[in-house]
């Protein structure tokens, strides 16, 4: 398991947002989440990437260490990841030189040699073919006046330049076009790999088409109330969050 | 005689300017009475109460000598202030350093000498208006006193691309007294030149000093100039400087000033459009930490019609740290078709930091375009996290969104040794470690 949370708590002043989560992902898997609007799929991901504005309670395994009591970059050392549901502007923060420092900081505390700015620039440049990046956009501040597709892309290229040993995926199908979307998806899946798991957070079957995933879980209300395979996606797709409530009087509480 | 009864500066006895040419004489001993007679500035000054002189007043301080640095040695002067290729005066404590300054490469026809070789060749009626009535005690006090500082001429149509370099030291030995330098410096740029200069403010001694800068710059028309300030001054320091700017008809002013070092400074640019059309940029960007104090004042009086001014000053305070920007914008009764605007931005990265930003518009013409605006907000901390979420620990990722924001001033610099040497400067101001909580 390269990820095992285990009755998860998470508040906001005194808002409790995520009320006892379980779930487990196995290395090399990938997993999905999906929900209604504003029952905590973000707040979970934000959370174990690391934010601080939350009180979290509960137990968090991430490669077997105790999550929570780390920072969010030493987080991002051990190889956790997440892409943005809504990617930050950072005016003045030039795209190339942000990518290296990051890449750079995280080969630094996994003990590799950092890359000078060309073995940077002929790296990055592969992995902007991979997400079919627009090479102009490097050379812009990162994410600002970027479009909302160029801004996810933007993550997925991060996520190809850093490599993490688990990358959350918040939304990211939303706001793609048809081409985008199809163009996403083939960078993802070539990031697809025995050493690396995803978990993708989305509202729509037509990602899970492109990215199939082993598991799909469902969150309401700040848990885990159904897990099941990939054919989840798509009844949840026909009759709703709602329906799916009603439907099923037994909800799965993950793997407790 | 003495200024003021009073302590410390105020009962400073001034040498008399013997060795001066009449006319000067004249001047100097009517400067110092100007200063009995008006006082420095108090609270009730509106452009003096939020600089906290107050202190400096009660300092003794002693006109300096003229003498070699010794906090610093001539193969430093590069790596602290840079090396632009043209000429450079050096001046220490006020004083020409001929020893230190290269006066070479200078074009023909172009005027580049230490000020006092033009007073002693000047008649009255000439010299006379290189010292304008004061407009309050510090520079009535730099008239009554100054030691030195250059003196240039730029000719019609001469266009000069090497800058000339203004290289002002402030020096003194552990044991010495509290020394005042009065560099005075004027600039006339005849019509259509074109320079740009750069006046760099050292020291490195932790001795208590008091540098009180004037520079007065005439644009003839068509004149374009160029003018870099970079205040460096060591922590013990006081520094004023005042940048007087009389622009004529089509005109061009471009100025930066980035203040990093003193432990109190003061800038002051008064810009007078006084011609049509002209136009002037006024760029500024203060760091102060610890227990800095930096104080930006700024008065754009716009006389004639049609003139452009733009003002963006930019400051980030860390510690303790203490900065005033205001900004006046004065538009005269006729001088319609005028185009302003002013913005001042201001990052704080600490709760003890203190940023008063008052925007001054006096706006007498109708047909005027005028717009001005004040931030004051600290680091954006979804930036931060995200910053941190991908990596960068979280003192560098303040760092990066801290350059960042100050960066828009550094490319403006049309000088790349400049802007570089300015890149290492503001990177080292970032880190350091700050003495306030
Ligand atoms: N920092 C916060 N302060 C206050 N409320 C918050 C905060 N973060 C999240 N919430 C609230 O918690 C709830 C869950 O939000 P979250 O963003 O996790 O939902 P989501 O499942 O990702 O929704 P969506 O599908 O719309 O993205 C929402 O009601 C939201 O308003
Ligand atoms: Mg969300």
């Amino acid at each position: 398991m390269i990820l095992q949370i285990a009755n998860l708590h998470a508040k906001v002043g005194d808002k409790e947002i995520l009320r006892g989560v379980n779930l487990e992902l196995p290395l090399g898997q990938v997993h999905a989440i999906m929900g209604p609007n504003g029952s905590g799929k973000s707040t979970l991901a934000q959370v174990l990437a690391g934010r601080e504005e939350y009180t979290v309670n509960g137990q968090v395994l991430f490669d077997g260490k105790d999550l929570l009591s780390l920072s969010a970059e030493e987080r991002a050392f051990m190889g956790l990841f997440l892409a943005f549901q809504y990617p930050v502007e950072l005016p003045g923060v030039g795209n190339l030189y942000f990518l290296r420092t990051a890449l750079n900081s995280v080969r630094k505390h996994r003990g590799l040699d950092e890359l000078d700015a060309v073995d940077f620039l002929a790296y990055a440049q592969k992995r902007m073919d991979l997400v079919e990046m627009d090479r102009s956009l490097m050379s812009r501040s990162v994410n600002e006046g970027f479009s909302g597709g160029e801004k996810k892309r933007n993550e997925i290229l991060q996520l190809a330049i850093l490599e993490p040993k688990l990358a959350i995926l918040d939304e990211t199908d939303s706001g793609l076009d048809i081409d985008a979307l199809r163009a996403v998806a083939k960078a993802v899946n070539a990031l697809r790999s025995p050493d690396r798991t995803l978990l993708l957070i989305t509202h729509y079957q037509r990602l899970l088409d492109y990215i199939v995933p082993d598991q799909v879980h469902v969150m309401t209300e700040g848990r885990i109330v159904r897990t099941g395979g990939k054919d989840l996606a798509l009844e949840l797709e026909q009759h709703g969050y709602l329906a799916d409530a009603k439907d099923h009087t037994l909800p799965v509480g993950g793997h407790r | 005689m003495s200024l003021n009864p009073g302590t410390g500066l105020g009962q400073m006895v001034v040498p008399e300017p013997d060795g001066q040419p009449q006319w000067l004489q004249k001047i100097r001993r009517h400067s110092i009475q100007w200063v009995a007679q008006h006082g420095f500035p108090g609270r009730d000054d509106e452009d003096w109460k939020y600089t906290r002189i107050g202190p400096l007043l009660a300092i003794p301080f002693e006109p300096a000598r003229a003498s070699l640095p010794t906090s610093m040695s001539f193969s430093d002067l590069d790596s602290l202030v840079g090396n632009f290729g043209g000429p450079r005066l050096v001046f220490v404590n006020g004083f020409f350093n001929p020893e230190w300054s290269s006066l070479t490469q200078i074009p023909e026809n172009l005027l580049v000498m230490a000020l006092q070789t033009r007073l002693h060749q000047e008649e009255e009626s000439n010299g006379r208006h290189l010292f304008p009535p004061p407009n309050n005690a510090f520079t009535a006090l730099n008239s009554a006193l100054t030691e030195d500082g250059a003196y240039i001429e730029v000719p019609a149509n001469l266009r000069v691309t090497t800058p000339i370099h203004l290289v002002f030291i402030a020096d003194a030995e552990a044991d010495a007294p509290a020394l005042l330098a009065n560099p005075r410096s004027v600039v006339i740029a005849g019509a259509n030149s074109h320079i740009s200069l750069v006046e760099s403010y050292i020291g490195l001694s932790p001795r208590l000093s008091l540098t009180n800068a004037v520079t007065e710059l005439v644009l003839e028309q068509g004149a374009q100039v160029e003018h870099y300030t970079v205040q460096n001054e060591s922590e013990a320091a006081i520094h004023l400087g005042l940048v007087e700017v009389h622009q004529q008809q089509d005109s061009r002013f471009y100025a930066h000033v980035v203040s990093l070092g003193s432990s109190l400074a003061r800038h002051e640019v008064r810009v007078a459009l006084a011609g049509e059309g002209a136009e002037t940029q006024l760029q500024g960007l203060y760091m102060p930490r610890g227990k800095q104090h930096h104080s930006h004042v700024t008065t754009i009086d716009h006389q004639s019609p049609g003139c452009t001014s733009r003002e963006l000053y930019k400051g980030v305070l860390e510690g303790r740290s203490r900065a005033v920007f205001k900004g006046q914008v004065i538009v005269r009764q006729g001088a319609d078709r005028t185009d302003a605007s002013q913005t001042n931005k201001n990052l704080l990265l600490s709760e003890g930091a203190e940023i008063d930003t008052r925007p001054q518009l006096e706006i007498l013409a109708d047909d005027v375009k005028c717009t001005h605006g004040a931030a004051v907000g600290q680091l954006d901390e979804d930036a931060v996290f995200y910053l941190r979420s991908r990596g960068i620990p979280d003192k560098e990722a303040r760092d990066m969104l801290t350059y960042a924001f100050v960066t828009e001033m550094l490319e403006s610099l049309a000088l790349p040794a400049l802007r570089t040497l300015l890149e290492h400067s503001v990177a080292r101001q970032l880190s350091r470690e700050s003495t306030g909580p």
